[in-house]
């Protein structure tokens, strides 16, 4: 299904080819080593007052949730110079100044999440305080052309908006957007609970034995759930993909584990326990991995429906699964059986264009 | 009852916005008279409340409409009538105004927004100097004594009362989506939340 006629000209086609060339080529090899990021923390959702100096705001200041909004709108900055004089030296120093939209008065702070190379991921809240939301922030480049960095920021965050929106109706799990100024630099998206999958498989296998006997010893029941994710990741990329959208920067931490909302028949999953493990603990473990595949973070994205473009999206989260994950690595082939399963012959075609990739891959990486 | 002052998060601290629902509405034709003569006394959004589906929808459109109005941006002549076209998915200013705004002997409910905020004397609005001085109250007994309704409070509950999924299924192209045709029937609560996500969406995207 196309596009509607009216989207304007994808951001890479603003942008000289060899320009374009270049940042493909820096993002596959070295987006696994996480080069270009500083996420704040591994666990990056525990928010360490220690790391975190907004944190440390919010600490101060004792806003609770759910303390009347009506008396505690303000000014983002007024409160932080209110409340703790010494915190905002600290805040001038460790951050930026705050995208206007995030100067106006909320019922809590927006936190600083990530500070990437391209912009700033904050938690917020939108329309009413009770809804949380990750607002994502480009701030103009100086270095660039300042009336081709508006453009191409622009037409980014525009772009990055319509693929969310048209995955969503698609039924692929994406966060819905809820507000853009794209001309301003910043999307706003619905908040996904849960962490990233990398967080997540990270303790989950941090839980495991690390000897490497142990390792292989460990049958295919102890590493059950771990095999069911990589089967949904699979699946989710299959639906991506289905609708005509490559994601171009597929790692697991542009995917987040939702874990599944708290209902009345959690009760009778937790007696029932998980592939049947039996000790409250295995069950604990399991359920670490429990919980909804959504994808994030579609700021390098792409129309397309070649198998070429598929395919290299599954050889970029291939390598950076390896690298973020060795110990996991000899799992990845659940993830592209799911994907083959869900997406049916455009699957066989893709996988097989995959060795194609994974040949050039290793050639490149000869010669380099 | 009484207005309520809305508290629409990251919303300018020197921008106001109140809101109140009435119901049976009887005299829609004279309201709609005083938008289409442009009596400047009656510079609200009215919405006609069969099309919201929650609060959170309403603020989609608020919300848009106040961050056109910052940028300077309006798409019609003032920030009220740009938040009943807010409200649409499309560009076609008068099948929005015609679909989200009073349709005489149609419409029961009505939404109505009162925005206050410091114009600009270059603005060069008429009536700006008793804007300045228009207070809750004051809005109030202007509604009341103008709209022969019942003045109801603006819950999500009371929204849903009148909801027309029809409509709004037809004004948002959500019948046959598959992001909600994949939520099994018998769940009707996710299904409208995902439908909210998907009209919350709509609004936000209108004009990339
Ligand atoms: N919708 C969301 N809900 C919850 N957390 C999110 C959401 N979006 C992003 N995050 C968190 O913020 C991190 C960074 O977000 P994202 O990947 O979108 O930004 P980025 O990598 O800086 O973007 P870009 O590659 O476009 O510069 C994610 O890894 C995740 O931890
Ligand atoms: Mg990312």
């Amino acid at each position: 299904m196309p596009f509607p006629a009216n989207v304007p000209l994808h951001p890479s086609q603003l942008q000289t080819t060899e320009a374009n060339g270049k940042q493909k080529f820096a993002k596959i090899n070295n987006h696994h080593h996480n080069s270009t990021r500083n996420h704040i923390t591994d666990s990056d959702r525990t928010f360490k007052p220690a790391q975190n100096p907004e944190n440390t705001i919010t600490k101060l200041m004792d806003t609770s949730p759910q303390s009347p909004p009506t008396k505690k709108r303000k000014m983002a900055t007024d409160t932080i110079a209110a409340a703790a004089p010494a915190a905002i030296e600290d805040q001038q120093e460790h951050q930026f100044p705050l995208p206007t939209i995030l100067t106006h008065p909320s019922a809590t702070p927006p936190i600083l999440i990530t500070q990437g190379a391209e912009g700033r991921l904050y938690k917020t809240t939108f329309f009413s305080p009770n809804i949380p939301c990750a607002l994502k922030y480009r701030p103009p480049k100086p270095y660039r052309h300042p009336i081709l960095d508006a453009r191409l920021t622009k037409a980014r965050l525009a772009f990055e908006a319509k693929v969310l929106e048209r995955c969503r109706r698609e039924g692929v799990p994406v966060p819905a957007v809820y507000a853009q100024n794209a001309a301003a630099g910043w999307i706003a998206v619905e908040w996904i609970e849960g962490a990233p999958v990398r967080v997540k498989i990270n303790e989950w296998l941090g839980q495991r034995p690390r000897n490497e006997e142990e390792e292989k010893e460990a049958d295919a029941k102890e590493k059950g759930p771990l095999v069911e994710l990589m089967k949904r990741i699979g699946a989710a990329i299959a639906g991506l993909h289905r609708t005509g959208v490559v994601h171009g920067d597929l790692t697991t931490s542009n995917m987040m584990l939702r874990p599944p909302a708290k209902s009345t028949t959690d009760q009778g999953k937790e007696t029932n326990g998980v592939n049947g493990v039996g000790s409250e603990e295995a069950q604990e473990k399991a359920k670490l991995l429990e919980g909804d595949v959504v994808i994030i973070d579609f700021g390098l994205a792409n129309q397309s429906q070649s198998d070429e473009d598929r395919a290299t999206d599954l050889y970029v989260l291939e390598r950076a699964f390896a690298s973020t994950h060795p110990r996991a690595e000899n799992l990845f082939e659940h993830l592209l059986e799911s994907y083959k399963q869900t997406f049916g012959k455009k699957g066989v075609s893709v996988l097989h264009k995959l060795e194609d990739v994974r040949m050039r891959g290793r050639k490149r990486s000869m010669i380099g | 009852m009484a207005l309520e002052t809305l508290q629409i998060e990251h919303v300018p601290s020197d921008h106001h916005v109140y809101a109140a629902l009435f119901r049976h509405v009887q005299n829609v034709d004279f309201l709609q008279a005083q938008l289409i003569g442009k009596n400047p006394e009656f510079e609200y959004a009215f919405i006609d409340a069969s099309v919201l589906i929650s609060r959170t929808h309403l603020f989609a459109a608020i919300f848009r409409a106040l961050n056109t109005l910052t940028e300077g941006t309006l798409q019609t002549p003032n920030v009220h009538s740009d938040i009943v076209i807010g409200l649409s998915p499309t560009n076609n200013i008068s099948e929005s105004y015609r679909r989200y705004g009073l349709t005489p002997s149609k419409t029961r409910d009505v939404l109505v927004i009162k925005i206050v905020y410091p114009k600009l004397s270059c603005e060069n609005s008429t009536i700006s100097s008793s804007e300045q001085q228009q207070t809750p109250e004051s809005i109030w007994q202007h509604l009341t004594a103008h709209i022969q309704g019942t003045p109801t409070p603006l819950t999500d509950e009371e929204l849903a009362k009148s909801t027309d999924w029809a409509k709004v299924r037809k004004y948002y192209k959500l019948n046959g989506v598959p992001g909600v045709e994949r939520i099994d029937k018998v769940d009707e609560a996710g299904r409208r939340r995902e439908m909210e996500g998907l009209v919350v969406s709509g609004i936000a995207l209108r004009g990339l």
